[in-house]
């Protein structure tokens, strides 16, 4: 009787100290190759009509990758690195090729505050220097803390510009207001000016170009290659990392609702759920810390097509998630170990490349 | 009897990743002596890797509780939050390989953080750390 009891109490324990772990099974069946050396922290990176890669360093880089050379451009705007701000995104117009516009983000210092909050520039690149350089957007009120400044940029099907902001450490304050900046994703139209059917461009006070609002840290987004809508995740505290698909006017609930709990493991809220907040189409604990996103369209990877991959920074593997009407039913880790992972892109040839902290820009190899 | 309190003291230290109680207990003792500053910063830009309690995350982030490497390095912990740190380094026996940015403190805040990391969670330092020794410490 005494042993049996022992017995529980053991298992009760074990599956406590379960918490740092993940469980995703290890596919060994792939490999990687280098393709850019030597990078710091490619925080975001897009292939150009040439083949050749822009890079941001978080440090304030931006490399231009081209024929195995390494070019800095120049000229680009006050950077406020601290903590997790820093050189952000970085993505390309829809039509490139005949505008040259590149629209980047970052944290800027620019106001009357101390401190910095997220900011989204377009320019163009002449003689490796910025050139018209405009910017679209830039979050109130900068703040010295260290959290949470997002973000990513991309276009959607109809060229309408999304990023996202995270709530820079004031999650009691920003995510849930939408007179407020941060914790939000916006929509702009390529030219920087709010399109006429935001959501809230008759709402009192609103920042108009809000498109979705209670978000945490949205590091990852991309177009669905076939449904093409914009789907997201974001970092949670412990636990409750989230994916969700963007919507006009959503809530998505952080801090009201959530999966995740604070760090110290104390209870952020006891609500999973609620009226008028959507629910994530899927979310992990532990936390992986989820960066970089991708979804895999082209024929390169056999039965990995229409898989989506989701960067771990916190265990070093880049997550293979397999889809099946619109949910997550299998993570597997490919890349095992590898580094931080930080951004994932499909290049035009269709094979996918990973940038990992301290180790560069790889391409996925499936063996 | 005993035998069997004896293990199930042994598993909540085992499990003691889950921040149980008793560690939240010690970081209260730790802003009684005033390093708060220090924690704030601790909780804004360090707490996402070396975790509530300094206690890392295995394989990837060094502990910082208890740590030889803090206790015996003490310039190069200033340096490595000053101005980031990369390769290979040993804690407590164990190799850590995982890359640390410089997080783009002020020297008064480098000074605060490493006032509050080495007095608590089991570290003491009865030497403490000024803006100025701070200032001083070069790449």
């Amino acid at each position: 009787m005494k042993t049996r009891k022992l017995t529980y109490i053991l298992l009760f324990f074990i599956s406590l100290s379960s918490c740092a772990q993940d469980k995703n099974p290890v596919n060994n069946k792939n490999s990687h190759e280098i393709i850019v050396p030597d990078l710091i922290n490619p925080w975001g990176f897009v292939f150009l009509p040439d083949a050749s890669i822009l890079i941001t360093e978080k440090e304030g880089k931006i490399i231009h990758f081209k024929n195995k050379i390494k070019k800095e451009i120049k000229g680009l705007p006050n950077i406020y690195v601290r903590g997790q701000g820093g050189l952000l995104d970085i993505n390309i117009h829809p039509d490139y090729k005949n505008n040259g516009w590149v629209y980047f983000s970052y944290a800027s210092p620019k106001g009357e505050e101390k401190g910095g909050n997220t900011a989204i520039m377009r320019a163009k690149i002449k003689n490796d220097s910025l050139i018209e350089k405009q910017l679209f957007y830039k979050a109130e009120p900068n703040t010295t803390r260290g959290q949470h400044f997002g973000s990513r940029i991309v276009f959607d099907k109809d060229g309408y510009l999304f990023f996202s902001i995270g709530e820079r450490g004031n999650r009691d304050e920003n995510p849930q207001d939408i007179t407020k900046d941060g914790g939000k994703i916006y929509r702009l139209n390529d030219d920087g000016t709010i399109p006429e059917d935001n959501p809230f461009v008759n709402s009192e006070n609103a920042k108009t170009a809000i498109w979705s609002y209670g978000h945490r840290n949205p590091q990852g987004m991309e177009l669905h290659p076939e449904t093409k809508a914009i789907w997201s995740h974001e970092h949670g505290p412990k636990g409750g990392d989230e994916i969700n698909i963007i919507e006009k006017g959503k809530n998505y609930g952080w801090p009201v609702i959530t999966y995740g709990k604070n760090y110290s493991g104390t209870s952020i809220t006891d609500e999973t759920e609620k009226e008028g907040m959507e629910q994530p189409l899927h979310y992990w604990d532990p936390s992986i810390a989820p960066s970089g996103m991708a979804f895999i369209s082209s024929d390169k990877y056999g039965d990995w097509k229409g898989s989506l991959l989701v960067g771990s920074l916190k265990f070093s593997y880049l997550d293979r998630c397999t889809l099946k009407n619109g949910k997550v039913i299998k993570e597997e880790r490919l890349l095992d170990d590898i580094g931080r992972v930080r951004s994932i892109e499909q290049g035009p040839d269709g094979f996918i490349y990973v940038g990992v902290e301290n180790l560069g820009i790889v391409k996925l190899i499936r063996s | 009897m005993k035998n069997f309190s004896f293990i199930l003291c042994l598993l909540i230290f085992i499990c003691s990743c889950n921040s149980s109680d008793k560690k939240i207990a010690e970081n209260l003792i730790s802003v009684r002596q005033d390093f708060s500053e220090g924690k704030e910063i601790y909780n804004d830009f360090c707490i996402q890797c070396h975790m509530p309690n300094g206690e890392g995350v295995p394989k990837t982030f060094p502990p910082l509780a208890n740590s030889d490497y803090l206790k015996n390095n003490r310039i190069k912990s200033i340096k490595a939050i000053k101005y980031g740190l990369s390769g290979e380094i040993t804690v407590n026996g164990v190799k850590y390989n995982t890359t640390m940015a410089a997080q783009g403190l002020s020297d008064k805040e480098i000074a605060s953080v490493m006032n509050y990391i080495t007095n608590s969670w089991g570290n003491k330092n009865n030497s403490l750390i000024t803006e100025e020794e701070v200032s001083k410490i070069e790449r």
